[in-house]
C-alpha cells in the first residue's frame, strides 16, 4: 500500500464517529468572512500611518505629482548608490532616480542573488494596506517584481495608494482573492524585519531590509 | 553516521528515554539562571498579549471562529487533503505522504540527492523538529542550516529547543554572546571582532553569519503554518526574513506539513491572521507572513515539494476528545501563560511540544508507554489558564484529564489505585464517609501541637515544604448532628 | 432580597466536613441569619473530583451518583467551593455521559443547574451583596482557579468583601495565576507545587495583609501550609467566614477575629 493510501486510510478510520455529512452542515461556523467589524475606525489613513509607524517604519503622505521625486528623496536620505525598480514601475521613477546620480536596475536581465545582494534598495508598488495592523501586501505584479528583489537589498521603498488602504485583514483578504486565484505569490509585510528570540527584546533588522520607508499616495 | 560531523551535535539521548516529569522539574527548578529567564520572557509577553488582544472587541468570536473552522476541517480531514493535493499539483508542486518521521527524512534525503546538494537551509518549523531531520540529514551527509535566530541560538549551543515560538528562550543574552564566539567561526562566517551581548549586535552577527548560507544554498527545507486546501497555497509566518530567504533563493523547496495543517479556504486566513500573530508574538502583525501557491513562473523555487505528514497525528484524530489537540497553530500563548512552564521551562517535558499543548499532544503522538510521556498529563495544576488563552479554544485542562485517565486504565494494578478504589467506595455513602472522619477526630484529639511538621516517607511530598492542619476534634457532620439531636435527614 | 422560601441544602464539601469545620458552620450562620432554611444531608460525602482529576473515572462514580441522590430533592444546592462546586457542574455531566447512563445523566444535568457557589448563591439567587459582615482588618483576596475558570464566581467575592464593615481589600499582585495546589498535583508533582506557591505566598506577603481570603479551603491549605511553615503571621481564612463575622457575634466572643478552623 502506499503511504497515500495509508495515510487517508487512517484518517478515514478516525473518523468513523463523523456523520456522512457535507462538511458545512456538520460544523457550521459562525463568521461573516469578509466584513468588516462594527466600530471600525473611520480614519482609516490616519490609523494606517500610525501603526506603520508603531513598526519604526518610516511614511510619508505624497500627492501623485511628486510621487517620483519623493522616491528618490528616500534613497537620497540612505545615501544608496543603486536601486532595483520592477519593470512594471511608472517610467518617471526610474527617471528621477536616475537624476539623482543613484544607479537604477531594473531585474532585466534578472539579476543573480549576488548582484540582488549588492543592490542598496528596492523600490515597489504595493497590492493592500491594511490600516488595523500597519501592513502592505504584495502580490509581485510587475510593479512590484519577484519576491526576491523586496527582500534581499537592505532598504525597501514601498509606494501604497490611499484606495489601496482597508480597515482590517478579512478586507484585505477579500481583496487579494484575485491574486491567489492568478496563483500570484503573496508577500505581507508589517514593518521591517525583527526579532525578539533574544530575552523577547524587540530588534528591528535581521535579514529582510533593516529599513522599510513608505510613501502614501492620496489627493 | 559520517565520520565528521557537518553541523553541531545536539545533545546525547533521546528526548523519549528522559525520565519522568517531576524529576525533571525538579532539577530544572534548582537553575536559577533558568528561572529568571523565564519568568522575565513569559512575564514580559503574557502583558503584551493581553495588550493586543484587548485591542479587537470580538476576540471571542474570532476564537470560536478559529474553532468551528479547525474542527470543520478535521472531522472532514480525508476530502480536504485530497483537495488539497490536487490543488497544489494543479500549481506544480510535487505533493508526497508520508507516514512516519522515517518516510518524511528519506523523501527530503532523496530530494536533495537528486540536486546534488549536500547541505540545507531551514525556515523554523515544529514538524522537522519533530521529525528530528537535521540528524537524519546529518547521518545521510547533508549539513542542514537552521536560520530562526532562536534555532541558530540552539543548534550552536548544541541545545535543545525550550519553546515552541523562541526556542532559545531559556537563554539570555550573555549566553548567546558566548555561544556566537565559540561556535559560530566552525561552521562559517565568525562574528565580528568585539561582539558585545547587545542583542542588536547579536542579531547582525547573525545576519552576516547566515546571508552567505541563503544566498549559495540550492535547496530549503520549510514547513508550514496553513496548507489552504482550495487554493493550493502554503503559508510561513514569520519574523525575521530568514523565511523569505528560504522560501524565495534556492531553487528547490520542501515543505514539511502535518496533515492537520490544512484550512479549508483562503478566506479561512483572515480568522487565523488574526489569532495567530497576537497570540504568539503579541504583535497585531508578524513582520512578515508568505504565501506562495505551487511553483511561480520567474519567481523563487523553480521545484516545489510538499510532504504531507502523518506521525502519530490519525492516532491523535481516532480520539474524539483527544482530537482537539490538532486545533493548535502552534502560536505558544498557552506556554506563555503556564505557571508550571514558566517555572520549569521547556526542557522537562522529554519532546519538542513542551508546555500544556506538549503534555497533551506529545501523550497522543506518542503514546504513553515511557516514563515521560506517561507523566506528561500529571504535569499541570489544571488552573486552566491556558484553555483561557488558546486562539482554537482548546480545552488543554478536559484532555490533560481524559489522557490521566488513560494512563490509569492502560497501566496496572498500583498502590495508588487501591487506594482510590477504596477512596471511591468510602464516598459512596455519608455512613461510610462518618465512620472513616472518627479516625480524622481521634488524631485531632492524640496528635501533639498546633500543625503537623515535616514528616518522613510518603507525606514527606507535602510536608516537606507545607505545614499540614491537625485535623479538628469533631466534624461538622458531628457537630450538625449534635446541634440538631440527630439531625432532619434521617 | 429575595430569600427562597424552600430549604437550602448546603453542600459542605468533605475536606471542609473534615478538616475545616468552621466553614460550613460560618455558611449556616451566615445563610440563617440572611433568613434561609438551612439543611444538611447527612448522605452527602464527596464531589469526587480527587479521583476524576488523578484519572479514576470508575472511583468517582460513587461520588456522582450519592451526590444525585442526595441533593435531588432540593431547589437548591449551595458549596463553600469553587473548585468542587465546579467539579460538580463541569465533571459530573462527563462521567454521567462517559459511564453510558443516559438516566444519570439527566439527573445530573437537572442538579448542575441548581448548584451554586456560595458567592454566586450570595449575589445571584438572595440578590445581596452587603451581607451586614464586619471584619475589621486588612485582607487580600486570592481567586482561586476553579473559582476563577470554571465555575466562574466573576468578581462576585470582591463584591461581597467590599461591602464588609471595617473590611480594607487590598489588591494581590499577579493574583490570577496559580497557587500552586492543584490536588494531587500538589504530591505527584510537588517541588512544582512549591514553587509556585512560594510565588503566591510572596505575593500575599508584599501586601501587608493579616488575611489571606479564598473561597476554596484545598488551596488555602496548600498557601496556608506554606505561610505556616514560614511563621509568617499572616492567617488563611474561607470567604464565608469573614462575610458569616459580625460586630455582635465579636463582642460576645470577646475576640477580633473569628474562630479558626485548624491552621491550614
Amino acid at each position: 500500500m502506499s503511504s497515500r493510501d495509508a495515510v487517508l486510510g487512517r484518517v478515514r478510520a478516525a473518523l468513523a464517529d463523523v456523520p456522512a455529512v457535507p462538511a458545512a452542515e456538520d460544523v457550521a461556523i459562525d463568521w461573516e468572512y469578509g466584513q468588516r467589524p462594527a466600530g471600525a475606525a473611520d480614519d482609516t489613513l490616519g490609523l494606517f500611518v500610525e501603526r506603520v509607524e508603531d513598526y519604526r517604519a518610516e511614511v510619508s503622505w505624497v500627492t501623485p505629482a511628486e510621487v517620483a521625486a519623493r522616491i528618490a528623496d528616500a534613497l537620497g536620505d540612505h545615501e544608496v548608490t543603486s536601486a532595483v525598480v520592477p519593470s512594471g514601475a511608472p517610467q518617471d521613477w526610474r527617471d528621477a532616480i536616475a537624476a539623482r546620480g543613484i544607479r537604477v536596475l531594473t531585474d532585466e536581465p534578472v539579476l543573480s542573488h549576488a548582484e540582488l545582494d549588492g543592490t542598496g534598495a528596492v523600490v515597489t508598488a504595493s497590492r493592500v494596506g491594511i490600516a488595523e495592523t500597519g501592513t502592505i501586501v504584495l502580490d509581485h505584479g510587475p510593479d512590484q517584481g519577484r519576491r526576491a528583489l523586496s527582500l534581499v537589498p537592505d532598504l525597501h521603498v514601498c509606494v501604497i495608494r490611499a484606495e489601496q488602504v482597508v480597515a482590517d485583514v478579512p478586507e484585505a483578504v477579500a481583496r487579494l482573492r484575485p491574486s491567489i486565484d492568478a496563483r500570484q505569490p503573496l508577500t505581507w509585510i508589517s514593518g521591517p524585519s525583527a526579532t525578539s528570540d533574544i530575552e523577547l527584546s524587540r530588534v528591528e533588522g535581521v535579514h529582510g531590509p533593516r529599513t522599510l520607508r513608505v510613501l502614501l499616495v492620496d489627493g | 553516521m559520517s565520520a565528521v560531523r557537518r553541523t553541531p551535535a545536539p545533545p546525547p539521548g533521546d528526548l523519549q528515554d528522559m525520565p519522568k516529569f517531576p524529576k525533571n522539574a525538579a532539577k530544572e527548578l534548582r537553575n536559577t539562571q533558568l528561572r529568571k529567564n523565564l519568568r522575565h520572557a513569559t512575564t514580559t509577553i503574557r502583558e503584551k498579549r493581553a495588550n493586543v488582544v484587548a485591542e479587537l472587541p470580538h476576540w471571542e468570536q474570532l476564537r470560536r471562529a478559529g474553532e468551528a473552522i479547525k474542527n470543520r476541517t478535521l472531522r472532514h480531514l480525508d476530502d480536504y487533503l485530497l483537495q488539497l493535493e490536487e490543488s497544489l499539483t494543479r500549481n506544480g508542486a510535487i505533493v508526497h505522504w508520508a507516514s512516519d518521521a522515517a518516510e518524511a527524512n528519506q523523501i527530503v534525503i532523496d530530494v536533495a540527492r537528486a540536486k546534488g546538494a549536500d547541505e540545507v537551509v531551514k525556515v523554523k518549523s515544529m514538524a522537522t523538529q519533530e521529525i528530528d531531520l537535521n540528524e537524519a540529514l546529518e547521518a545521510a551527509g547533508i549539513a542542514a542550516w537552521e536560520t530562526d535566530l532562536a534555532e541558530l541560538i540552539v543548534q550552536l549551543g548544541h541545545d535543545r529547543p525550550s519553546h515552541i515560538l523562541v526556542p532559545a528562550i531559556h537563554r539570555n543574552r550573555s549566553e548567546v554572546r558566548e555561544i556566537f564566539t565559540e561556535e559560530m567561526g566552525r561552521y562559517g562566517t565568525p562574528p565580528p571582532d568585539g561582539l558585545t551581548d547587545d542583542p542588536a549586535m547579536l542579531a547582525g552577527a547573525a545576519r552576516v553569519h547566515l546571508r552567505e548560507k541563503f544566498l549559495r544554498a540550492k535547496v530549503a527545507v520549510s514547513g508550514a503554518n496553513f496548507a489552504v486546501a482550495d487554493s493550493g497555497t502554503l503559508v510561513v509566518v514569520e519574523s525575521e526574513g530568514n523565511g523569505r530567504m528560504c522560501l524565495t533563493l534556492p531553487e528547490t523547496l520542501i515543505s514539511i506539513v502535518g496533515i492537520e495543517k490544512t484550512v479549508p479556504t483562503f478566506d479561512d486566513l483572515e480568522v487565523f491572521l488574526q489569532l495567530l500573530p497576537r497570540s504568539s508574538t503579541a504583535e497585531r502583525m508578524n513582520p512578515y507572513t508568505s504565501m506562495w501557491s505551487g511553483v511561480r513562473e520567474g519567481d523563487g523555487p523553480q521545484e516545489v515539494h510538499v510532504v504531507l505528514l502523518d506521525n502519530g497525528r490519525t492516532k491523535v484524530l481516532a480520539d474524539e476528545v483527544g482530537r482537539q489537540a490538532l486545533r493548535c497553530i502552534r502560536c505558544s500563548a498557552c506556554l506563555n501563560i503556564c505557571p508550571v512552564y514558566e517555572r520549569v521551562g521547556g526542557h522537562a517535558y522529554g519532546s519538542v511540544y513542551p508546555g500544556p499543548i506538549g503534555a497533551i499532544l506529545t501523550p497522543q503522538l506518542r503514546g504513553t508507554a515511557s516514563a515521560v510521556d506517561a507523566s506528561l498529563p500529571f504535569a499541570s495544576s489544571l488552573c486552566g489558564a491556558c484553555y483561557e488563552v488558546c486562539p482554537v479554544r482548546i480545552n488543554i485542562p478536559e484532555v490533560l484529564v481524559h489522557l490521566r485517565n488513560q494512563v490509569v486504565e492502560s497501566h496496572g494494578p498500583s498502590v495508588e489505585g487501591t487506594i482510590m478504589k477504596a477512596g471511591g467506595w468510602v464516598m459512596g455513602d455519608g455512613r461510610r464517609l462518618a465512620l472513616v472522619q472518627k479516625g480524622s477526630e481521634l488524631a485531632g484529639r492524640v496528635l501533639p501541637g498546633e500543625v503537623i511538621g515535616p514528616l518522613p516517607g510518603p507525606a514527606a511530598g507535602w510536608t516537606g515544604a507545607r505545614d499540614l492542619p491537625k485535623p479538628p476534634t469533631q466534624t461538622f457532620r458531628d457537630w450538625w448532628v449534635a446541634e440538631h439531636q440527630g439531625g432532619r435527614d434521617e | 432580597m429575595n430569600v427562597p422560601t424552600s430549604t437550602v441544602a448546603l453542600f459542605a464539601t468533605c475536606i471542609n466536613d473534615t478538616m475545616f469545620p468552621e466553614t460550613p458552620k460560618a455558611v449556616v450562620r451566615l445563610l440563617e441569619r440572611l433568613g434561609c432554611r438551612v439543611d444538611f444531608p447527612l448522605q452527602q460525602t464527596c464531589c469526587g473530583q480527587m479521583f476524576t482529576n488523578t484519572g479514576y473515572f470508575r472511583e468517582a462514580m460513587p461520588s456522582v451518583r450519592n451526590f444525585v441522590d442526595t441533593f435531588e430533592r432540593y431547589d437548591y444546592v449551595v458549596g463553600p467551593s469553587g473548585s468542587c462546586v465546579g467539579s460538580v457542574r463541569d465533571q459530573h455531566p462527563m462521567l454521567a455521559h462517559r459511564h453510558g447512563d443516559p438516566g444519570l445523566q439527566r439527573r445530573v444535568e437537572a442538579i448542575v443547574a441548581k448548584t451554586y457557589d456560595l458567592s454566586e448563591f450570595l449575589v445571584d439567587v438572595l440578590g445581596v451583596t452587603d451581607v451586614g459582615a464586619y471584619f475589621p482588618h486588612r485582607v487580600t483576596y486570592h481567586p482561586t482557579c476553579h473559582s476563577l475558570r470554571v465555575t466562574k464566581v466573576g468578581d462576585r467575592p470582591y463584591r461581597l468583601l467590599s461591602a464588609v464593615r471595617g473590611l480594607t481589600l487590598v489588591e494581590l499582585p499577579n493574583a490570577q495565576q496559580c497557587c500552586g495546589f492543584g490536588g494531587t498535583f500538589s504530591l505527584k508533582n510537588s517541588d512544582v507545587s512549591v514553587a509556585m506557591g512560594t510565588d503566591k505566598v510572596r505575593a500575599v506577603l508584599d501586601t501587608g495583609a493579616e488575611y489571606v481570603v479564598t473561597g476554596d479551603n484545598s488551596c488555602l491549605m496548600h498557601i496556608g501550609g506554606l505561610l505556616s511553615r514560614m511563621r509568617a503571621g499572616v492567617t488563611p481564612i474561607h470567604l464565608a467566614e469573614i462575610l458569616a463575622s459580625t460586630e455582635d457575634a465579636l463582642v460576645a466572643a470577646g475576640a477580633t477575629a473569628p474562630q479558626q478552623g485548624g491552621s491550614r
